[in-house]
């Protein structure tokens, strides 16, 4: 972010930011009517019994809650910046968190699966997008050279290719390739047919990546190295892709983590990854929510730790090009 | 025996343009250019932005298609079925107004990548010769840092010793020193000075006159992409023929 030198008032300490977030809210709340909540409870000595309260219960309640969001952002708003986001992101988890407790989750069952979910599951989910993206790379390195040469037959692949696996939903895709190719007679297990149409789902993605970094090498490296005598492989090998990988590696990055999430959809085709386990471990039981938000805890939690990794990545290429 | 061998060299031309026109779509840049240039002749290319002068000595490597006429480099016509463009390109230099160094290359490593991919010489005989090069263009001391960390002037010199590693039989300057501070022009004409002593076929494309008045044997003026004038480059300041010429001189030569 650019550090703006002219400095504005505050938002949230404007008097009719604040009137109108009150207002708002409490219309918003009085609609939902959260009487019965944990906050009407409190409020049982001025409104009495909250469940017989009447509109004078649902309006102290709905007014008070309101109350309390405006003072609460108006104090945060008193914050540094570090602290502010730090203290807005804790609250947001928090409020995500409670879902939990609606919810009513069992921890016990959670306990017990959770080992399994991360060896199985997570252990397959991982391996299966990280060969998903070493092969999504070749495939566009090659389909962006493709795209870039002179050449028609090498042009007329590529971009059918890509123009090919961009226009079908990736989950057809899988489908495809799993319940097709036994009909030509070649039987694929689950996973190679999952990391098959991953890799080339999003080789066609990337290809366009790739042709992008490629292409913001200046022409002037293309002529320098042509005008010594270097052909076009010679070119590309050692001139032209040493320059435009460290422009390709951090949407590089993205893609997988958006590729994680993707592999999911191979659990259609029963690869036991954590998407798979998600859906089936509670199905005996019923129960369904604890695997689901367990599952979407730990997709959560990988997300962040590679887009932890990525912005380190990103950070390496920016002082290693200043 | 030598006399024929210094008579064949004095004699016929290493470049022989003969009327050449080029087009951009329907645009044409350059119009019915002839020159010949005899080994060791160092000629300066000048004229107006637009006048077609980078195209001219562009199209002599062929980084630019000349659509008529001919160009014979050293007795090889260059046309675009020619095979052998790529080593023809290995024996002539070719230094741009922005370096075009390898920016994820060492100094070193720029100057011994043409030769070692190019030629097959072994590391050490390239490294030689390139610190060879690095001492001509007096900074021997840079070779293993990379090019960001030099100065504009610093880069042109290296870019020098990148295509002098070559052992090229010609050199071509697109505006070596227009993209450079006022203060490292010097440096970089310094060196083209002492190359143009050992007897290099050089073609440059420059607004130094200055340089050309000094080196040249021959100066160039261009203007909408026909060749207007040429003369030795006394002849040419002080007794200019056609207006356009003396305008132009005019004009760079009043500061």
């Amino acid at each position: 972010m650019y550090a703006d030198t002219v400095i504005a008032d505050k938002l949230v300490h404007k008097p009719h930011f604040i009137i109108g977030l009150l207002v708002a809210a409490g219309a918003l709340f009085f609609l939902f009517n959260i009487t019965d909540s944990f906050l009407g409870h409190v409020l049982s000595p001025v409104i009495g019994d909250p469940a017989s309260s009447g509109l004078y219960g649902r309006f102290v309640v709905a007014f008070m809650a309101a109350l309390l969001l405006v003072i609460n952002i108006v104090i945060i708003g008193f914050f540094p910046r570090k602290l502010q986001i730090l203290a807005v992101w804790m609250e947001l988890l928090l409020l995500a968190l409670t879902l939990g407790i609606v919810f009513n989750l069992d921890l016990a069952f959670i306990k017990s699966k959770l080992w399994f979910m991360i060896t199985q599951g997570v252990f397959t989910t991982l391996y299966v997008s990280a060969i998903s993206i070493v092969i999504a790379s070749i495939l566009a390195i090659i389909g962006a050279v493709a795209k870039l040469s002179d050449n028609g037959f090498a042009f007329a692949i590529a971009s059918f290719y890509t123009s090919l696996f961009r226009g079908l939903p990736l989950l057809m895709q899988v489908y495809i390739i799993y319940l097709g190719l036994p009909q030509l007679g070649y039987v694929v297990d689950a996973i190679p047919a999952g990391i098959a149409a991953l890799s080339l789902c999003y080789g066609a993605y990337m290809t366009e990546i790739f042709r992008a970094g490629i292409e913001s090498v200046s022409r002037g490296q293309w002529e320098g190295s042509r005008a010594m005598g270097f052909k076009f492989g010679l070119t590309m090998r050692k001139i032209i892709l040493p320059q435009a990988i460290p422009l390709i590696i951090p949407p590089t990055g993205n893609q997988f983590i958006a590729m994680l999430k993707d592999s999911s959809l191979v659990s259609v085709i029963g690869v036991w990854e954590l998407m798979f386990l998600s859906r089936t471990l509670g199905v005996k039981t019923f129960q369904h929510i604890e695997m689901l938000m367990t599952g979407a805890l730990i997709y959560w939690i990988l997300t962040i730790i590679l887009e932890a990794i990525q912005s380190r990545i990103e950070a390496h290429y920016r002082k290693q090009r200043s | 025996m030598s006399d024929l061998t210094q008579e064949s060299t004095n004699s016929s031309p290493i470049i022989s343009i003969s009327d050449m026109s080029k087009w951009y779509g329907t645009f044409k840049v350059l119009t019915d250019i002839n020159l010949d240039v005899k080994l060791g002749e160092r000629l300066v290319i000048c004229g107006p932005s637009g006048s077609g002068k980078s195209t001219l000595i562009r199209c002599l490597n062929r980084l630019e298609a000349h659509q008529k006429g001919s160009i014979m480099i050293d007795g090889v016509e260059l046309h675009d079925r020619m095979k052998d463009v790529d080593k023809l390109r290995t024996e002539i230099g070719m230094v741009f107004q922005s370096f075009n160094l390898f920016p994820h290359l060492t100094v070193l490593e720029n100057l011994t990548a043409a030769p070692m991919w190019v030629r097959g010489e072994s590391e050490s005989e390239a490294k030689k010769t390139a610190m060879f090069y690095l001492e001509r263009v007096k900074i021997p001391e840079q070779a293993d840092k990379y090019p960001r960390q030099l100065s504009g002037g610093q880069q042109q010199r290296v870019a020098i010793a990148r295509s002098l590693c070559m052992n090229p039989k010609v050199m071509l300057f697109d505006e070596p020193t227009s993209a450079l501070d006022p203060e490292m022009v010097s440096e970089v004409l310094e060196v083209m000075t002492d190359l143009a002593e050992t007897g290099m076929t050089m073609l440059c494309v420059t607004h130094e006159m200055g340089f050309a008045r000094k080196v040249a044997d021959r100066v160039i003026f261009m203007d909408e992409g026909k060749i207007i004038e040429e003369n030795e480059p006394n002849e040419f300041f002080t007794n200019p023929q056609s207006e356009r010429t003396k305008l132009f001189l005019s004009q760079i030569l009043q500061h």
